[in-house]
């Protein structure tokens, strides 16, 4: 499964770190943030996916504290 | 402004005051250290605090090495080092820059989204009572009726019911002369009404219309990244922690080696932090593929993302399909040849009127060319593979192929062409001789005679015939054309165009969207135009051409072009600027003033730059 989130980062060298980072959790599929549009794509099994995003925006958190997302 | 850059405006108002106080207080006051300290510490609390907390949570987090801490230990070391004033400053022009810098890419990310400003609000439906009420177009269910009032956005595609009125296609298209509808033609969102009012019966939910489809195709394209935006992604990634070592080696090495000078080549050390800080490059480069798209997707061309502007940037081969797409498909009167002592009009209105009858698309673009021919026509007789017969104003009419005129023993002249030979006889009479082809479009030379002014090699596959298509092709000005090519054959021309084609160089191929997608998705930029409406075209494309015009791809090819050279200029730029001042830095001849306005200069310089992305010319 693969969806699109709303996100508020600040600065595009954290959107790059968010994306390698989360990218590196086990069962991502593929990630890509856009600091630009502020935008979060996420894929993921459907089984495990809020899993997955959960721990994907744990991570985000702790790099950039103020990332914010739509859930 | 959002509400989080004034705040950091106001905090930095408050720290230049607060600044200028304790320059005052320590200029003319003999302060101890310890006070004049304490006083700097306020303003550089002010301005610096969240800095200071992030370095420390990334330290934590084990994500050191990032701007927060750069600036953190440049500052702090400063301080230390007793230089009060250069500390605070340092920290003042990197919020000042990073206020810039935020300004500056909410204001672009604001005018791509005015560009794209075609999404509607509401859309007005109409009651079974015949009242209209407005609702959040999500919610308008397929063959309901909608009203769409002059001046309004049309919100869902459908089919006019009622009303005529004439639509500006220009936010879809970029073509600004207006499209005329008729109840019973279809409609497409995002355009906006004329003077008309229309009603609309729904054909498709909005999530499936051209204007929601358009909309996620813009928003997803900045999440596919352009090689360069990546490589300086990675690049960050060890560009950070070598600067760090290289600072830390700075303030150990020279001294041991040398002998004492601690503060001076800490200082030099922390003053190479700062200019290093890497934000500048890190900011500009998808701030211009932000660029490149949005300015792209006022001209009607949808770039599907930052990598297909950078492959489209380096076109060796573009292949274009020929029908729909170099020729607007339509068949059309292209040529009168009357035999001598024949007027054209009587020709034309002839052959009009013999045709009447057919439903054959020869026949309907001859009543086309001819709408006014006039005359009584009865016995019409249909002789398959060759024309018709029929008596029109009581004279036998014949208009059919040469294999017509030869059977019925009619004298004619031979007509040469691309397309269809119309031959009309009366009376056993030969009257002369209609042309009908497949006009080309009215770019398509201009396009062609472009690509082949930068050296791109320009190839034609089509089913039609051979001999029609090499006079399209010569006429167009062509290099190489393939006829009669079935769709799996496009696919295997394109595989050997692809294995011949220059090293480097990509292959762009055109197409109408039409039977299209398998090469479409083996090129290495399919390009789908005319495309508003088709969806497999959206769907198989990188690029989307959104009204029929071939020299588009000219036009997107200029823009990719203009979006890599900004983007290089801003990395070189961003590097050589920094390598020069990094050297000053380390040499002691840069102090901390300077690099501040290194750090802080380059990256205002190149966002300016990248936001020369957003102009676009048509």
């Amino acid at each position: 499964m693969q969806k699109k989130f709303s996100i508020e980062v600040d600065c595009a060298n954290c959107a790059a770190k968010i994306e390698n980072a989360v990218k590196q959790l086990p069962g991502v599929k593929n990630v890509s943030v856009s600091f630009m549009a502020q935008k979060m794509l996420l894929e993921a099994e459907d089984a495990q996916f809020s899993a997955v995003l959960k721990e994907a925006v744990k991570t985000a958190k702790k790099i950039e504290p103020d990332f914010e997302i739509e859930l | 402004m959002t509400k989080k850059q004034k705040k950091t405006l106001r905090r930095i108002l408050l720290a230049v005051v607060l600044s200028l106080c304790v320059f005052l207080a320590a200029t003319f006051l003999e302060l101890p250290w310890f006070l004049q300290l304490a006083l700097w510490l306020v303003p550089y609390l002010v301005i610096g605090h969240d800095v200071l907390k992030k370095a420390v949570l990334g330290i934590k987090n084990g994500e050191v090495f990032d701007e927060n801490f750069l600036m953190a230990i440049a500052t702090v070391g400063a301080m230390a080092c007793g230089e009060y004033g250069e500390g605070v400053a340092v920290m003042l022009f990197y919020q000042v820059g990073e206020l810039f810098q935020s300004y500056a890419v909410g204001k672009s990310r604001r005018s791509i989204a005015a560009l794209m400003d075609i999404r509607p609000d509401s859309a007005n439906l109409e009651n079974s009572d015949g009242n209209l009420s407005a609702v959040d177009p999500e919610e308008v269910a397929v063959g309901s009726v909608i009203v769409v009032r002059p001046g309004e956005k049309v919100p869902i595609d459908g089919r006019v019911l009622s009303g005529e009125s004439s639509l500006n296609t220009a936010a879809l298209t970029g073509e600004s002369r207006p499209r005329t509808v008729r109840p019973g033609e279809e409609v497409i969102s995002g355009c906006v009404n004329g003077d008309g009012l229309l009603r609309i019966e729904t054909t498709k939910p909005y999530g499936e219309s051209t204007v929601a489809k358009i909309l996620e195709l813009v928003e997803n394209s900045s999440l596919k990244k352009a090689k360069v935006e990546n490589f300086i992604t990675k690049f960050a990634r060890y560009y950070t922690p070598a600067v760090c070592f290289a600072a830390l080696a700075l303030a150990v090495l020279p001294p041991l080696v040398l002998g004492g000078g601690w503060v001076t080549w800490l200082l030099r050390a922390l003053t190479f932090l700062v200019i290093s800080c890497p934000c500048a490059v890190v900011i500009a480069i998808p701030l211009t593929f932000f660029g490149g798209i949005g300015g792209a997707s006022r001209c009607g061309i949808l770039v599907k993302g930052g990598n297909y502007l950078e492959a489209l940037a380096h076109t060796g081969v573009a292949v274009f399909d020929k029908t729909g797409t170099l020729t607007k498909g339509v068949f059309a009167v292209t040529r009168l040849s009357p035999a001598p002592g024949v007027s054209e009009d009587d020709l034309l209105h002839t052959a009009a009127l013999a045709e009447s009858y057919s439903s054959h698309p020869i026949s309907k673009s001859l009543r086309e060319a001819a709408p006014d021919a006039s005359g009584e026509v009865c016995d019409v007789q249909e002789i398959a593979g060759h024309g018709v017969k029929a008596l029109v104003n009581g004279r036998t009419v014949l208009a059919g192929n040469a294999k017509l005129m030869e059977q019925s023993g009619v004298e004619f002249t031979p007509e040469e062409g691309a397309g269809t030979v119309v031959y009309v006889a009366r009376d056993g009479e030969f009257l002369g001789a209609v042309l009908i082809s497949d006009e080309e479009k009215p770019t398509a030379r201009k396009a062609i005679a472009a690509l082949k002014a930068q050296g791109v090699r320009t190839v034609m596959l089509t089913g039609d015939a051979p001999a029609v298509a090499e006079k399209v092709a010569e006429g167009l000005g062509l290099d190489e054309v393939h006829a009669g090519l079935l769709p799996a054959d496009k696919v295997q021309w394109v595989e050997t165009l692809l294995n011949s084609k220059p090293a480097g160089k990509n292959l762009t191929f055109v197409g109408d969207g039409i039977n299209d997608a398998p090469v479409l998705m083996r090129a290495d930029v399919g390009i789908a135009m005319g495309a508003l409406g088709s969806d497999a075209a959206i769907e198989a494309a990188d690029v989307v051409l959104m009204d029929d015009d071939p020299a588009k791809l000219v036009t997107a090819m200029g823009i990719a072009r203009k979006c890599m050279a900004i983007a290089y200029e801003n990395i070189v730029f961003a590097l050589v600027v920094k390598a020069l001042f990094l050297l000053l830095g380390a040499l002691g001849i840069a102090n901390m003033w300077w690099a501040v306005f290194a750090d802080v200069g380059v990256m205002v310089l190149a966002v300016l730059n990248a936001t020369r992305m957003l102009q676009v010319k048509e």
